[in-house]
């Protein structure tokens, strides 16, 4: 509990004003990677180039605008999106849980998405025919709120949820999905296998334009629920019952909370496959340096989620190319190392 | 490897037909030498590439026997092993492709095994306007030919492509002769992988298992599907005469596990290495690949 900085501890006064200065630093960066992302690949394309087949000018040549226009944008746009959703659900749910390890994996929401995508993989060409993997990313998502709402459905009684119940049973339902998961991956073929072992490495290889497009509606209609939650969980941290004298409604709360990171990490997920690491790691980083109000906190941690995806997936695709790494390599590789140097550089702060 | 299911395998063979009556239209429309009718369904045209990317083994060895190598400029993992291959630029493995990288190789033909992925790329790459040939890929004699006739086809070899074609049927009867005059079949055990005294063997519907029945062998591991961890007991129950294997292990170190001491194979320390992509690739070389194996497993007949 020391871990999560309390909204109300005493901050420096560089601390409180440092969000006017850290948001629009993080939203300027990036704009800059962005950037740095649609003019670097394994195709070399002359950066003055860039303009002509970014408007659609006749005389880029076709090859180049294939690769701007249906490979660089959309995964650009959807690595933006998939590491502000995944970075903002993890502020939420360290900030719900009052737990430095919530992540969003403990929901349960990655286990019944990964069941799901697993199931699609292995028996799909039975229920929907040959084309069964274009369903994975739907599947997941569904399976991402069923095993979700299950948790909520177990960890509620008499109108009430309690948050250390759906910590633990979270874990209970991940190791019962993960069993079943492991019983269709016996029952699998080579390449089923094959496919889900890539899949579960995560990847923004197979981005679209129409995938960028389905999450974008989830993931936005889910972050702009922030300014509701804000102020309830920075009067959670002080106790459930605590919020309640100040005027919180926490059954509300945690309800709203749950669906928002349901939807943003199911989305997610859905898109990406299991990518670790950015849920758990940016909101401690965050904290850090700024108010740990969520009011600043979460829209933050979305904008340095979605620098940290961006900057893994320029990685991914062009260290090995013209082969490609999975992204969850490069973000356990990046975020590993970062939350260890952070523990160890912030030990005396942390612990007190 | 992979199963397909019929009404796919239906699907290509029509493609087959369809494709040789591409080829016919185009005889009489010279310009457009190689014209076929992919796996997917689509007219794919090309002339005289120069720059073509093969993805699969069996598509990279097609195209290097056909006389096409010097205008390969880039391969998948699968394919590093073909001979003639070295030095070609890599673009990774087949199921995890990235589109990009692909078209970075500046091709001009791109040849594809359908079971490669991941769709969205596949989709990407053939929307990029680079002739895109989806080729079938089915794990059976006549599968390795529509290959062939595909590609020669499309590169315009036809006459190339139906010499290939007689030269591994004729290789496939000569196998297929010697192979019937056995009285006896030595059981075999393909062994996918080994870690911790745990056998991940080949069973029913899978290459292994083919070429195994093709080299006049017989499969132990036939109780079930695919590629899975075999009980140590289901192995001492049927004790294999020969292992069969695709990475290099020492012969003490595969013979010497619980499942496999005491079977006539480590007893006569009958281990086989042979490497993956020409054991299992279904490619223009299977026949000798088979036969190769054939003269391990049978060392007193001449083949």
């Amino acid at each position: 509990m020391t871990l999560l900085a309390s909204p109300w501890r005493k901050l420096t006064g560089q601390q409180r004003e440092q969000h006017r200065i850290l948001i629009p630093a993080l939203a300027l960066t990036l704009i800059f990677f962005a950037i740095i992302s649609i003019a670097t690949g394994a195709v070399n394309i002359d950066v003055a180039s860039l303009p002509g087949i970014l408007f659609r000018s006749d005389h880029a040549s076709a090859r180049d605008t294939v690769i701007v226009w249906s490979v660089r944008l959309p995964r650009t746009l959807l690595a933006i999106l998939v590491g502000a959703a995944l970075a903002a659900s993890g502020a939420i749910l360290q900030g719900l849980f009052r737990n430095p390890l919530a992540d969003p994996g403990l929901v349960g929401v990655s286990s019944g998405s990964v069941l799901a995508a697993v199931c699609t993989i292995v028996l799909g060409q039975n229920l929907f025919g040959a084309n069964a993997t274009q369903f994975l990313p739907l599947a997941a998502f569904i399976g991402g709120l069923l095993s979700t709402i299950l948790l909520y459905t177990i960890a509620t009684r008499n109108g009430r949820t309690y948050t250390a119940t759906m910590l633990l049973a979270g874990i209970a339902i991940s190791a019962i999905a993960m069993a079943v998961t492991g019983v269709l991956i016996f029952m699998s073929t080579e390449q089923q296998l094959r496919e889900f072992t890539f899949w579960s490495l995560g990847s923004l290889a197979g981005a679209t334009w129409a995938k960028t497009a389905s999450v974008a509606l989830f993931i936005l209609i889910a972050l702009g629920l922030w300014p509701i939650l804000a102020r309830g969980l920075d009067r959670l941290a002080l106790g459930e019952a605590e919020a309640g004298h100040m005027g919180v409604n926490v059954q509300v709360l945690k309800r709203v909370a749950i669906v928002a990171t349901a939807l943003l990490t199911g989305a997610a997920v859905a898109v990406s496959g299991a990518i670790g690491f950015i849920g758990l790691v940016v909101p401690h980083l965050l904290r850090l340096v700024m108010s740990p109000r969520h009011r600043f906190l979460v829209p933050a941690a979305a904008l340095l989620g979605a620098i940290l995806l961006l900057v893994a997936d320029m990685i991914a695709r062009t260290i090995v190319a013209p082969a490609e790494l999975p992204i969850g390599i490069v973000t356990a590789c990046i975020g590993g190392p970062i939350f260890l140097w952070m523990l160890l550089t912030n030990i005396r702060k942390l612990e007190s | 490897m992979t199963h397909r299911n019929a009404t796919v395998l239906r699907l290509s063979r029509r493609n087959v037909f369809a494709g040789s009556l591409g080829l016919l239209s185009c005889f009489s429309r010279p310009s457009y030498a190689g014209t076929i009718i992919d796996a997917g369904n689509i007219s794919v045209s090309v002339k005289a590439p120069k720059r073509i990317v093969t993805i699969g083994s069996a598509i990279t060895e097609i195209v290097f026997a056909l006389g096409e190598k010097d205008n390969v400029v880039a391969i998948d993992l699968t394919s590093v092993t073909v001979t003639g291959a070295t030095g070609l630029t890599n673009i990774g493995y087949m199921r995890a492709l990235s589109t990009e990288g692909v078209l970075s190789q500046n091709p001009d033909l791109i040849c594809v095994s359908n079971d490669s992925g991941p769709p969205e790329v596949l989709e990407a790459l053939r929307a990029s306007g680079v002739p895109f040939a989806l080729i079938p890929h089915v794990p059976t004699l006549e599968g390795i030919q529509t290959k062939v006739t595909m590609l020669g086809a499309l590169l315009d070899k036809t006459a190339e492509a139906k010499k290939l074609n007689t030269d591994i049927d004729a290789a496939f009867v000569k196998l297929a002769a010697k192979i019937s005059t056995l009285k006896q079949r030595p059981k075999v055990l393909f062994v996918l992988s080994l870690a911790d005294n745990r056998i991940v063997a080949g069973g029913s519907e899978t290459a292994a298992d083919t070429i195994i029945t093709l080299a006049g062998g017989e499969n132990i591991a036939t109780s079930f599907k695919g590629y899975k961890q075999m009980s140590a007991e289901a192995i001492l129950a049927s004790p294999p005469d020969a292992v069969l294997m695709m990475q290099s292990h020492t012969v003490e170190n595969i013979l010497s596990q619980t499942a496999l001491v005491g079977s006539p194979a480590a007893k006569t320390g009958r281990l086989i290495t042979m490497d993956g992509s020409y054991l299992l690739g279904f490619g223009p070389y299977t026949a000798n690949a088979a036969t190769e194996l054939a003269r391990k497993l049978h060392p007193d007949l001449a083949l």
